[in-house]
């Protein structure tokens, strides 16, 4: 059998690959905006000054590491409806349940990360905001988060790649994203080739386009005005003010 | 001094677990005066500051700014306690302090670190607040950088936007930490001479320095801190030639 160009050029166009791709990454991305408010509430509680909930944001993170994944959402879509009668409604689907599983899972890791990103704001930046007279919750959000992010955006890029890709344990729960509808296809004709190299671009063109938002979103937290002579370095096209 | 201290401490001190760093410090400083303060590294000079600006509390003692106790409330049982931070940021804003690595705020631009505090703090209006925040730039030499980052500024150009960051706010007092000891010594004379100019137009200044030209020939009164405590304190012609005591004759042949 010899790779048969037709078939992968139809699977690449087809509507269910289209269609998987598009559940993947909307499935990753709510996830990872729900995760990333969630695990800053965690990363917050964990650096904090109360006792109690240093141990609780150090539990959960402990737990949701802990525990596989698929585990977790086999847990949300099997058992969640034996034990709680309301999600044996319609409303509870594969997206929903794989978008709890996700979120909470992700959350733990995302804590991890802002919490080290809030760390690494120096000091001196916390003394000079209380100096001129900001109140504990300014002091966060106008002087140390916005600095936190910077450190933060790159592994929360990884993790936002990593987590397009752990879609695809949401077959378990019978969600057919990307990885789901090319086995589906390769199932019924065997055209392993095709099929898979079709998922593989699809893929490849997600995650490029991912890091070129990243970059794009990385360049806003350089901080240098656009005269400068680390602008001039760049080439004109970059070298735009944002 | 006859006039009622501007900002005062009695008795104040502070230990960090078992290391005793303020062992009761009584220091005033009247309204338009430049008090330097001297001492070796360790003295609890920078201590002091920090308590003064209320970032961090005292163990013991008081602070008075215009006769008025300040960062402490009374609490239900009518004593006297430390007051929670949201509270004491807006006496904050009336101590302006320059620190020693000036701590610019690395993502904001000159104008937007000096404009920080009229919008965040004193509610005014954007522009505003630019307006008030370029005349402060213009008063310390920085009106041509307004875009810049802290990052593509020089020490020298950093600490003067420093303290115009803190002189915006129009506080009664402006304390110094040490503001040129990070400095290269070619950019150091920069940032003297904005300090100078402003206690010419009579700002309350405390500064803590090794610069003892400046103290000599700026300040109107020079302490000297040593192990927690303030050894001497007397105005700068008879602390430079005829000090009293013998710890002050050993610091200063130390210096010269």
């Amino acid at each position: 059998m010899t790779f048969n160009t037709h078939i992968f050029w139809a699977a690449l166009t087809a509507a269910q690959f289209l269609h998987g791709a598009w559940l993947s990454l909307a499935l990753a991305a709510v996830s990872m905006v729900v995760a990333t408010l969630l695990g800053f509430g965690v990363a917050l509680m964990r650096i904090g000054r109360s006792r109690v909930l240093r141990v609780l944001a150090g539990a959960y993170v402990w737990f949701f590491r802990a525990i596989p994944t698929l585990l977790v959402l086999l847990i949300i879509w099997n058992a969640g409806p034996q034990l709680f009668p309301s999600l044996r409604e319609n409303w509870f689907t594969p997206f929903i349940a794989g978008f709890l599983g996700f979120a909470v899972v992700e959350a733990a890791y995302m804590a991890e990360i802002l919490r080290s990103a809030l760390l690494s704001v120096d000091e001196g930046q916390h003394l000079a905001a209380r100096a001129i007279g900001l109140p504990p919750h300014r002091v966060l959000l106008k002087v140390v988060l916005p600095q936190a992010v910077k450190v933060a955006l790159p592994p929360t890029g990884n993790e936002f790649i990593a987590m397009l890709k752990y879609t695809s344990l949401a077959s378990v729960i019978s969600l057919r994203e990307l990885l789901t509808s090319a086995q589906n296809e390769v199932s019924v004709t065997f055209r392993y080739a095709e099929y898979y190299s079709a998922a593989l671009v699809y893929y490849l063109v997600i995650v490029s386009a991912l890091m070129g938002l990243q970059t794009l979103i990385e360049r806003r937290y350089r901080w240098v005005s656009t005269g400068s002579a680390v602008r001039e370095a760049l080439t004109s096209k970059e070298a735009m003010p944002l | 001094m006859t006039d009622t201290p501007l900002l005062q401490t009695v008795g104040l001190r502070k230990s960090y677990g078992r290391n005793l760093i303020l062992g009761g410090v009584d220091f005033a400083i009247a309204p338009g005066q430049v008090k330097a303060v001297l001492g070796p590294s360790g003295s609890g000079k920078s201590t002091m500051l920090r308590l003064m600006s209320l970032l961090e509390h005292a163990d013991a003692g008081s602070i008075l700014l215009h006769g008025r106790e300040i960062g402490v409330e009374t609490g239900r049982g009518g004593n006297r306690v430390p007051m929670p931070e949201r509270r004491l940021a807006r006496q904050r804003a009336d101590i302006g302090m320059v620190f020693q690595r000036f701590n610019l705020f690395a993502h904001l631009d000159v104008l937007h670190n000096v404009t920080l505090g009229l919008t965040a703090v004193s509610g005014l209006g954007k522009s505003e607040a630019a307006e008030r925040a370029r005349a402060m730039l213009e008063r310390v030499g920085m009106s041509g950088h307004v875009r810049h980052y802290p990052s593509e500024l020089s020490g020298g150009q950093q600490q003067r936007v420093a303290i115009a960051r803190a002189l915006v706010l129009e506080p009664s007092v402006l304390l110094f930490d040490e503001p040129t000891s990070a400095l290269d010594p070619e950019l150091v004379n920069e940032v003297l001479a904005v300090m100078e100019d402003l206690a010419a137009q009579g700002m309350t200044m405390v500064v803590v320095t090794h610069e003892t030209r400046f103290a000599r020939r700026v300040a109107h009164e020079v302490a000297l801190f040593d192990s927690g405590v303030i050894v001497e304190q007397a105005p700068p012609e008879q602390f430079f030639t005829q000090p009293e005591h013998e710890r002050t004759r050993a610091f200063l042949s130390h210096i010269h």
